[in-house]
């Protein structure tokens, strides 16, 4: 009975992929491929391969900065460690849009960071680093970060500091220490973390949309646009359905190459 | 390696803060328009939160989604946590799964599959629909506190009850509910805040027929910008904080995030 | 040789020593052993004082840079390697070729009784054996200084016991310098060439174990190391009396109070009331016979019970209850600080 509850939805949006569009927005029951064969256009690929470069490009990025950043702060003495603890946890309690909003504030051309470098006198004229690429990709990283620490976390509070100091009586720098020890112990997380914003980012849409031109939305822009202002629910269920079988399939591809280097190492 | 740690530390903190400073600035700000470095310093805008109508009643209407939809994912989410520890243990993993994945996917596929849902059964861009859809979406989070609450709890306790008399509904009633209750809150709480943020299933269920939150300020931002929606942001951001600091200074904020009970030790 | 000075958690130590042999830290928990050894490690900063090591002064330089090997407590074995690749771990980092590596590593296998193991994963390994290869990948690089934090106190009786002398003959093998930390009297007693006890930051004692054992400076070290019975009396005029009685001692006396340590199995026990000098007369209290050795508890009016021991031969036979005479020869009467 319950997992009718959840599958019904799934079941709904795949026989209207199939459905016919009518004008004026609705949609009768058919079965046509239509909404199906339109996926082989390129535009819809070429948003597909970009969206997924942005979204591992952030998992990436994120992982690099969050993993050294969280294993600094479980070694942190109690104070500063709850502190940061606290910023991350609000950070995290921020909408989308408040996000969003405020990047696009801080890139803006009004009250940014370009006013304060020309109030400084370090630029001429203020600029507008917004709608852009970069512009996206840190709006990812920011509501994707939070998560990323949280899933990290656990496991480094977890690593026995006495691990680390052993590595360095036999002559390990702490850098050393960090590349040798800290990051191999730490592969499993790694690679959740990176999956975590992965899929996390990929679902994102106010950021995509409030923070870049056309040719930056990622797949999530693409299909509730689709859904809501061109009235093509079909085409966009199509999508959806794509969507989930494409974030299940990196996630499980990822996971697999990763469990075939394991066996190696 | 010190110096790395503490410029690393730096920049994250101030790229996490930046944001959040510019728009707070932006709140204050006397004029109408965003400009930098601020005129002159107002807290207007702030008023006009409580001022406008339409911003009463869209904060209203997400308090109330929030309250609503939240306490049914916890209806949702504790029989089902309940019903999963009792049953054959085979089927349970894979309904845990189909439990978590409405979670883990692009919200927009279920908001998607919800549009849809409604639009079949013909009742669609209404406040409840909204309600049960944040409901069934977010009731991942009660499932998973209260599961782990129910795993954690010690199992000698309702036998006691049984052997004092009770019966397995009073025992459930009087001695495993009462002990679930915080992991309940922490649900509660947590399917709160998000279904207060939450944009794309709000918007794509109610088809421009209720406006939450998160809807009025796109919207909003769609026609031009008003300093009103900075003063939003920064109320959020408040209320946010203030809400983990309350819980760092009185709880146990390091556990609650899964830390090892000896790190609580170290006072390196 | 090895000398430091002292730090908040442990204040006022002043060390100095030698090469070559196995030097035990002895104390209770939370006595500043630990925090001794990790400054002599580099892993803690002393907040005043220097560490030298061979007359050089390496209190400023980190861990990676000075010659030790350490085993830590927890083992801190490295989950993520093997056991050759643990083992080999200060080799990598150096840089040392692959073939030069694999040998030494072969060397220090047979070293610990682990041949034919390299290829194992730590897991799978049992905890004797995971202490085996943290002794062997400590003493990889052949530094001057090898540091043991409490190695045994995770394993079971038995294997400690047999750990305790594998190590012993291993170091005596090597030439190496050691230090070791352990709360476990017995332990240092077994391995060490000396012993520094250890009481809230400061040094108590040092010496070799027996001459430790037999003559303890303070009560503390007295009834730390073994057991003893503490006599509390007064000295003047040359003597000491100590519960009335008149005591002849060893050890020179300054007049005022006394303490006095005597090993239970110094003792002896008399039947009945008998008038000597180092004795006192009690009644039995309790009886413990052990089958190798047995003990009695008497109880002479002083605070605790004199307990007397000794091995079945020597067994006097007396009953609960019973007045008897505890004997004290003056050999084994020790004067103790404090």
């Amino acid at each position: 009975m319950l997992a009718v509850f959840f599958l019904a939805p799934f079941g709904f949006m795949l026989a209207t992929s199939f459905y016919r569009r009518i004008e004026g927005g609705f949609y009768e029951p058919a079965f046509v491929f239509g909404s199906w064969q339109r996926l082989a256009h390129g535009v819809f690929i070429e948003r597909t391969l970009f969206s997924i470069g942005i979204c591992l490009l952030a998992g990436a990025v994120c992982i690099a900065v969050a993993f050294p950043f969280t294993y600094f702060l479980t070694r942190m003495r109690r104070r500063p460690h709850v502190i940061l603890l606290v910023l991350i946890m609000s950070a995290l309690a921020l909408s989308e849009v408040i996000v969003g909003f405020a990047w696009s504030v801080l890139l803006g051309r009004a009250a940014g960071i370009s006013n304060i470098l020309v109030w400084l006198g370090a630029m001429d004229e203020a600029q507008a680093y917004q709608p852009s690429f970069v512009a996206v990709l840190l709006g990812l990283c920011y509501i994707a970060f939070p998560y990323c620490i949280l899933t990290l976390y656990p496991q480094l509070t977890r690593l026995d500091p006495e691990v680390t100091e052993a590595a360095q009586t036999m002559g390990a720098s702490p850098w050393r220490t960090f590349w040798t020890v800290v990051v191999p112990i730490g592969r499993p997380i790694i690679m959740a973390g990176f999956l975590l914003v992965f899929v996390f980012t990929l679902g994102s849409y106010l950021i995509p949309a409030f923070l870049g031109r056309p040719e930056h939305w990622t797949l999530s822009v693409f299909i509730s646009d689709q859904a809501t202002f061109n009235a093509n629910v079909p085409f966009a269920a199509a999508m959806a359905l794509f969507l989930t079988v494409l974030s299940l399939g990196v996630v499980a591809l990822v996971m697999w190459t990763e469990s075939r280097t394991r066996r190696a190492f | 390696m010190r110096a790395l740690k503490w410029t690393l530390t730096a920049l994250v903190v101030a790229l996490l803060v930046a944001p959040l400073i510019v728009v707070a600035v932006v709140s204050i700000n006397q004029n109408r328009y965003m400009d930098f470095p601020p005129e002159g310093f107002s807290l207007d805008w702030y008023a006009q939160l409580w001022r406008d109508s339409a911003w009463r009643s869209s904060i209203t209407t997400s308090l109330v989604v929030a309250g609503a939809s939240a306490a049914l994912a916890v209806a949702i989410a504790t029989p089902l946590a309940y019903l999963l520890r009792a049953y054959d243990i085979r089927l349970t993993p894979l309904l845990y799964s189909l439990g978590i994945l409405p979670f883990m996917l692009p919200p927009v596929i279920s908001a998607l599959g919800a549009l849809v849902f409604w639009n079949a059964i013909q009742h669609s861009g209404r406040i409840e629909n909204i309600i049960v859809s944040h409901a069934i979406f977010f009731s991942t989070l009660p499932l998973i506190t209260v599961s782990l609450a129910m795993e954690t709890m010690d199992p000698s306790l309702p036998e006691a009850a049984q052997t004092l008399g009770a019966n397995q509904r009073t025992t459930f009633r009087t001695v495993t509910l009462p002990l679930l209750v915080p992991s309940m809150i922490t649900g509660y709480a947590a399917a709160f805040v998000l279904s207060l943020n939450e944009y794309i299933v709000a918007f794509m269920v109610s088809r421009f027929a209720v406006v939450t939150l998160p809807i009025k300020i796109v919207n909003d931002l769609r026609y031009g910008f008003t300093p009103t929606i900075a003063a939003v942001a920064v109320v959020f951001i408040v209320i946010a904080t203030t809400m983990f600091t309350l819980f760092a200074l009185f709880g146990n904020l390091l556990r609650f995030l899964g830390a090892d009970p000896a790190i609580l030790e170290r006072e390196r | 040789m090895k000398r430091f000075g002292d730090v908040v958690a442990v204040a006022g130590v002043d060390l100095e020593l030698p090469a070559g042999k196995l030097i035990s830290f002895l104390g209770p928990s939370g006595c500043g052993k630990t925090t001794l050894l990790r400054m002599i490690a580099g892993l803690e900063r002393p907040t005043e004082g220097r560490v030298f090591l061979d007359d050089e002064d390496i209190t400023d330089r980190p861990p990676h840079l000075r010659d030790i090997g350490m085993v830590f407590q927890t083992l801190a074995l490295f989950p993520h390697l093997s056991v050759a690749g643990n083992i080999g771990y200060g080799m990598r980092i150096r840089g040392v070729g692959r073939g030069d590596m694999r040998t030494r590593v072969e060397e220090l296998l047979q070293l610990v009784s682990l041949e034919g193991l390299g290829e194992r994963r730590i897991s799978q390994l049992s905890g004797g054996q995971r202490q085996r290869v943290a002794t062997a990948r400590a003493l990889a690089l052949e530094p001057r200084l090898f540091l043991l934090d409490e190695p045994l106190s995770a394993l079971d009786a038995n294997l400690r016991e047999q750990l305790q002398v594998e190590l012993r003959l291993l170091q005596q093998k090597l030439g190496i310098t050691t230090i070791m930390v352990t709360h476990d009297q017995r332990e240092a007693m077994t391995m060490s060439d000396l012993v520094v006890v250890i009481r809230l930051g400061e040094v108590e004692q040092v010496g070799a174990p027996l001459d430790v054992y037999r003559r303890p400076a303070t009560p503390f070290v007295a009834s730390f190391i073994g057991r003893t019975n503490i006599l509390r009396g007064e000295a003047s005029d040359g003597l000491v009396r100590i519960a009335g009685q008149t005591f002849d001692v060893d050890g020179a006396v300054t007049p005022g109070a006394v303490t006095v340590s005597v090993r239970p199995e110094d003792a002896h026990l008399l039947v009945g009331e008998v008038p000597e000098r180092n004795a006192l007369s009690g009644r039995v209290v309790f009886v413990r016979d052990l089958g190798e050795l047995f003990e009695c508890y008497v109880d002479c009016g002083l605070e605790e019970h004199v307990v007397v021991a000794g091995s079945p031969r020597e067994r006097v036979h007396v009953e609960q209850g019973e007045r008897v005479t505890v004997s004290f020869p003056r050999e084994a009467c020790v004067v103790v600080r404090g």
